[in-house]
């Protein structure tokens, strides 16, 4: 009864806020109104249903925190489970590696030009990771540093004729410059200061990129940049597209490699310390500059070398690939997926990127549903698709043989 | 001369406005140090209601004096309810989280009500009618700061000090000085620290509508988008006035509006937004925390 009453004055409620921006559109050149009552009327249904669900999963979330609480013990989910079982995990593994391999055979040039851009995001997705995730800097600019490198093969190409390959490297280096050089100043900040202030720089490069027209061609931005050379192969158009998804994919497959062993590496540890609590992580002598530097600039390698390869797939680029949206979709990838985890990242880069892709109808949505899921993930999921979960040496093997002795 | 006063009066314009707008930042930080990245779109949100009202109210032909009293009272009240509704969705059951979730939580309802608001109304910018009348009382310097310039400049001064009347001696200004202060003292003493924050969140967004409707007027058009950039300039005022401080917003605004004003006539308007950037990745480099504002120390 009560929560009947309190959802029927949620729905009043949002049917009052959705009223004039939902229920009316006004042109006041030919001072005209159009009414949209009916769309109103949804907003008041919907706001009826989902207030019931938003009290359900609130009580469920209280209630997960108060047995997490009790049991004291950390719960591992099936999920968890089933991926350190090795019976499980291998053959998994080598499905879907079976099948990215085949991906160009199996599905059109669409689907895999379509897959090499979610591959790309799965990198952007993996190096803000190493930022946000692992060392809890939130770095709200990180699309500056893949225009870095998209603008610097674009520019290197159309000026002095280099070539991709010579550019990839290029780009990675001038990505990590441009990451310390940005990291250098700013880094003392405090969380939430360091998120403007790599937000106000992101803006500041795209502006530039903007405005400077006789270098960086304003904003119609630099067209005809080469396709990568493979070396005598994939001459034809359609052979290109595929090696670019095989590059892609490489390009993962390395990331993950170094991802995964910077992670539980000596930096890595320092990293996630960092993220849990500074001053603490400091009174252990850990250099605290130095280790948000080296995740700043690796962040933004990742980003600078990735940049180089959206520039080659799509050919053409201008400022408007870099605004501080793209930063957002990044960001939301890491957080849906969850902060610090690989495969979450990974999964969130596939979700968010080709959902929206294939559900052609829902696109416009896209935003507005990145942002509300955004909000809805860190109220409800704080720790995202997949939690991370972090390696741990069993040691009652250890214990038992030293007979309890020590205890 | 003539051409510094006109380029000091239109900063002085745009600094009362941002200093509206930063006023809203100073506010929630001081008491919760949350950046509610989702206050620029109030702001926008409040200049949407005004010009729905105002269109309304135009097409059942009511006099253009009550047309803008009656559009910023709906702003303000819309504005209001939506800072409300936010807090309560967004940034309340994550109280006692880790400091990186609200903040992630507030930049994700900033871009759910830019989307929100171009998906309802259009992507395309609209035309905001001229609510303020003109009136000359200035004679020859007419130029240099038109009626609509003026009337910014006045209510902004005015809704000023009102604010820092009702901060200094009302009971509720009280409570949030005290939550400021420390919020579980403020508990221990019995005051309702989640009605303080509530208000807060209602006050401020009420102070961005006027400045939404204000501004919206000013210029004579609006979109979806306007809340981004004026939010982020806003802030550059709070930060470089020092965040917290509610003199230091107001000071802060006025010193980013006259650095652009200036920077644009003087030196390029192509880089407009870049000063504002530019300023604030400076003050956040050098000076952290603002010309008015305390260090914060470090609690282990």
């Amino acid at each position: 009864m009560e929560g009947l009453k309190k959802s029927i004055l949620a729905s009043l409620w949002f049917m009052f806020l959705t009223l004039p921006i939902m229920g009316v559109f006004v042109n006041t050149i030919d001072k005209s109104v159009t009414w949209h009552l009916d769309r109103v009327l949804y907003v008041g249904v919907a706001a009826f249903i989902l207030s019931y669900l938003w009290r359900f999963m609130l009580e469920r979330k209280e209630k997960g925190q108060k047995a997490e609480e009790q049991a004291s013990v950390e719960k591992v989910t099936l999920f968890s489970k089933l991926m350190v079982n090795p019976k499980i995990y291998w053959p998994a593994l080598i499905a879907v590696a079976g099948f990215a391999v085949a991906f160009p055979k199996l599905f059109s040039m669409y689907q895999v030009n379509v897959m090499t851009s979610a591959l790309i995001y799965v990198v952007l997705g993996l190096g803000l990771n190493i930022v946000v995730g692992l060392a809890g800097l939130l770095d709200l600019g990180f699309v500056a540093f893949y225009a870095v490198g998209a603008y610097s093969y674009a520019l290197m190409n159309m000026y002095w004729g280099i070539s991709f390959w010579v550019a990839l490297p290029l780009g990675a280096l001038l990505g990590a410059f441009c990451g310390i050089l940005l990291g250098f100043p700013v880094l003392r900040l405090r969380g939430d200061y360091l998120a403007i202030v790599t937000l106000g720089f992101g803006e500041i490069i795209r502006l530039v990129l903007e405005n400077w027209g006789t270098f960086t061609h304003g904003p119609s931005g630099i067209s005809n940049i080469a396709r990568p050379e493979f070396f005598g192969f994939a001459k034809g158009f359609m052979a290109q597209i595929n090696f670019m998804y095989y590059l892609m994919l490489v390009l993962v497959i390395f990331t993950i490699f170094v991802v995964n062993r910077l992670k539980n590496s000596r930096i890595g540890r320092a990293w996630q310390a960092l993220r849990e609590d500074e001053i603490a992580c400091q009174a252990m002598g850990i250099d605290k500059m130095k280790t948000k530097l080296m995740a700043f600039s690796l962040g933004a390698t990742w980003a600078g070398m990735v940049g180089v390869v959206f520039a080659a797939k799509t050919t053409f680029i201008n400022p408007a690939s870099f605004t501080f949206l793209e930063s957002a979709i990044i960001l939301s990838i890491v957080v849906l997926g969850g902060m610090g985890s690989i495969l979450g990242v990974i999964l969130g880069a596939l979700v968010l990127i080709l959902l929206p892709e294939y559900m052609r109808e829902f696109s416009e949505y896209r935003m507005l549903i990145f942002g509300a899921t955004m909000v809805l993930v860190m109220v409800f999921r704080p720790q995202g698709l997949v939690r991370d979960v972090r390696k741990k040496i069993d040691i009652s093997a250890v214990k038992k043989a030293l007979g309890g002795a020590h205890e | 001369m003539e051409y510094f006063l006109e380029l000091f009066f239109s900063g002085l314009t745009r600094g009362s406005i941002y200093a509206l707008i930063a006023l809203g930042y100073t506010m929630v930080y001081g008491i919760i140090e949350l950046i509610n990245f989702a206050h620029g779109e109030i702001y926008m949100i409040g200049a949407f209601v005004g010009l729905v009202v105002a269109g309304i109210l135009t097409s059942f032909g009511f006099p253009a004096a009550s047309i803008i009293v009656l559009a910023s009272i709906a702003a303000i009240i819309y504005a209001a309810a939506y800072g409300y509704t936010i807090e309560k969705i967004a940034y309340r059951p994550l109280r006692g989280a880790p400091r990186l979730s609200p903040l992630i939580s507030a930049i994700g309802m900033s871009i759910f009500l830019q989307n929100y608001v171009m998906l309802s109304q259009t992507s395309d910018f609209l035309s905001f009618p001229n609510l303020i009348p003109e009136f000359n009382f200035l004679g020859k310097y007419e130029s240099m700061v038109g009626s609509s310039d003026f009337v910014i400049i006045v209510v902004a001064a005015v809704v000023m000090v009102a604010l820092n009347l009702f901060i200094k001696f009302t009971r509720m200004g009280k409570a949030m000085r005290a939550t400021a202060q420390n919020r579980k003292m403020a508990m221990l003493v019995g005051i309702n620290v989640d009605q303080v924050i509530s208000a807060t969140f209602v006050i401020g967004s009420a102070l961005a509508a006027v400045g939404g409707v204000l501004i919206a007027s000013h210029i004579g058009q609006i979109n979806f988008f306007i809340g981004f950039i004026a939010g982020i300039k806003a802030f550059t005022a709070a930060v470089l006035g020092g965040i917290g401080s509610v003199p230091g917003a107001m000071l802060g605004g006025l010193i980013l509006g006259w650095t652009e004003s200036f920077c644009t006539g003087y030196v390029s308007s192509d880089y407009e937004d870049v000063f504002a950037f530019a300023l604030l990745v400076l003050i956040l480099i050098f000076r952290p925390s603002g010309l008015l504002g305390k260090a914060p120390i470090q609690k282990v």
